[in-house]
């Protein structure tokens, strides 16, 4: 028909009139629509504005402003004396404040060269693969919240409670815990730690096979993440992601491997890939497989720490804690696998101060995010937000 | 290094690396810093870094493909701001080097690694939010945690913060 031809240039309304198509408007322009989601937005996980470009549902770009949650923290560094720094450490990625201590203190061990006990080694891995299921807990639950299945949500933090209490026994707080110190920990495990641990393993190991059932296998859940937001390995490793977002693309990078650290050499655990046949690999879905299948590798390491732990005959939790931190000059750059993925801190010493003359934090929410504008071109705007959640970004950390 | 103690094969490696570098670029490039905790090359000639950086990451002995941390920082006694950049080949050698760039503290500039490796695009814009350096070439230069109309850059070290903003007090 002649008048459909005009569909070439421009937009056309048309209506139908006795069996015949009518033109009613021709040229129709399409109109960008600026659309602000954020800093107030449930799905952006916190205060995180994303500026989008919209045509129609389709998001043309989306331009992440960050910055709503700085507290300087790379400023109070240059205040506050090393073993000071490690509470603010806390309250970055303020979901697993044990990694973040933890990735803290290895680069000021570094930077002072000196010998942890190994019990302190294994109560560190073990509190930190606590916090890091905890963490997955949040991750996973809040990611169903997104794409609107609550009950997975109210399961998850029912089973965070478990772990919050335990670390809450063992340091005396509940999220912030300043427990792990520059070259111990800040007491010895409370007696029937191991015990109470062990319980929640086995508690917990049938909850993780409930959480496939009711999330990750779910139809609804899975059309809503398969094939959205894929990201190529290469373009992932360019980007810089590293955790379970880099494993999600299938590399098979993870730190406690691939650089390790502490105790891991010694500990026997997997590091979960997609294999294309659940998920499409680079995908959302990709990446929540191996948030859900870490969990599951964390309470192994768990198992194998408890069975290995020294004993705590005539253990002084603080015996390498240095009185006066004060290293040799010189620069580290150490890093951590957390939850989220690799947490490194890049400190310069000058050699005569107690307080680094540079500290900064490479927060892996912040690298993740940094491929937000290229992840979300040509999106739906409600994938959008199933590719935030992906993410899993927490805003304390990308802020700092 | 103390005598006698030999060095870890990571640092070994890195060396390697650089000689890669060395022989390329010759007299570009500043002598190997072969510490235990960041062993580093300093990049004598600003204006090659991009060179450099695109020739790290694509030679077939370096495979430098990530960049896991840039910072910036300041040397006040030299009057000078520079970048470290911690580079490490993931997945195909696993060798790690530390590149620094350093510039002129007013009215210096560096050349952006951001076509080099996407993720230095943010990472620069908070070296330049922080310490003020420019980044030529740089695709969207501007800050990143700081409000757009905050002055000065915070973590110089002569930074005195701004007394008001918007009409509030700053410093309390």
């Amino acid at each position: 028909m002649q008048e459909l031809g005009m569909a070439e240039q421009g937009s056309i309304r048309v209506s139908r009139k006795d069996g015949n198509v009518v033109v009613i408007e021709k040229d129709l322009a399409t109109e960008e629509m600026v659309l602000s989601m954020g800093p107030q937005h449930p799905s952006t996980h916190g205060v995180l504005k994303l500026e989008c470009m919209t045509d129609g549902e389709v998001v043309t770009s989306a331009e992440p402003y960050l910055g709503y949650l700085h507290r300087c923290f790379e400023k109070h560094c240059e205040v506050v004396d090393y073993p000071g720094i490690v509470p603010y450490t806390d309250r970055m990625d303020y979901l697993a404040g044990m990694n973040n201590e933890w990735a803290y203190c290895i680069a000021v061990e570094k930077l002072l060269d000196i010998e942890i006990p190994r019990r302190v080694e294994f109560i560190r891995v073990m509190v930190s693969e606590l916090n890091r299921i905890a963490s997955h807990l949040v991750a996973i639950g809040t990611y169903g919240i997104d794409l609107g299945a609550f009950t997975p949500f109210l399961f998850c933090f029912r089973d965070r409670e478990h772990i919050l209490n335990l670390l809450e026994w063992a340091s005396g707080a509940r999220m912030l815990y300043n427990y792990i110190w520059i070259g111990g920990v800040a007491f010895d495990i409370p007696a029937d730690f191991n015990k109470r641990v062990k319980e929640f393993v086995d508690y917990f190991r049938p909850k993780v096979v409930e959480l496939y059932k009711l999330l990750t296998e779910n139809e609804i859940f899975v059309k809503r993440t398969k094939g959205i937001g894929i990201m190529p390995a290469d373009v992932a490793i360019n980007y810089a992601w590293s955790g379970p977002m880099l494993r999600g693309s299938g590399v098979k990078w993870d730190l406690r491997r691939n650089d390790p650290y502490s105790v891991y050499p010694e500990l026997d655990f997997n590091v979960p890939v997609p294999d294309g046949k659940f998920s499409d690999i680079g995908d959302c879905l990709s990446r929540h497989l191996v948030r859900a299948l870490e969990m599951e590798e964390s309470l192994n390491i768990i198992e194998q720490c408890i069975s290995k732990m020294p004993a705590s005959d005539g253990f002084n939790p603080r015996s390498a804690v240095p009185k006066r931190v004060r290293p040799k000059a010189g620069e580290v750059y150490a890093r951590a696998e957390n939850p989220r993925g690799e947490l490194g801190f890049y400190i310069q010493s000058d050699g005569k101060s107690t307080k680094p003359l540079r500290c900064k934090a490479r927060s892996s929410c912040f690298v993740n995010l940094s491929a937000m504008k290229d992840l979300s071109k040509g999106q739906l705007i409600p994938d959008l937000v199933a590719i935030i959640g992906s993410i899993d970004i927490v805003l304390g950390e990308v802020d700092r | 290094m103390e005598e006698g103690r030999a060095l870890p094969q990571s640092v070994q490696q890195s060396a390697a690396a650089y000689a890669v570098i060395r022989e390329q670029f010759k007299g570009a490039v500043s002598d190997f810093d072969a510490n235990e905790t960041m062993p580093f090359f300093e990049v004598l000639e600003t204006e090659k870094w991009p060179e450099i950086a695109l020739f790290m990451r694509d030679h077939p002995k370096l495979k430098f493909n990530y960049m896991a941390c840039l910072s910036g920082f300041d040397y006040p006694a030299e009057e000078q701001l520079g970048i470290v950049c911690n580079l490490e080949s993931l997945g195909e050698f696993g060798h790690r080097i530390a590149v620094k760039v350093k510039c002129p503290r007013e009215g210096g500039s560096i050349p952006t690694a951001a076509y080099v490796w996407h993720t230095a695009n943010w990472h620069e814009r908070e070296a330049y939010d922080m310490f003020g350096m420019q980044f030529t070439g740089h695709p969207d230069l501007r800050r990143i945690l700081c409000p757009e109309d905050w002055e000065g850059f915070p973590l110089r070290k002569d930074y005195r913060v701004q007394e008001s903003y918007h009409g509030i007090k700053v410093p309390y």
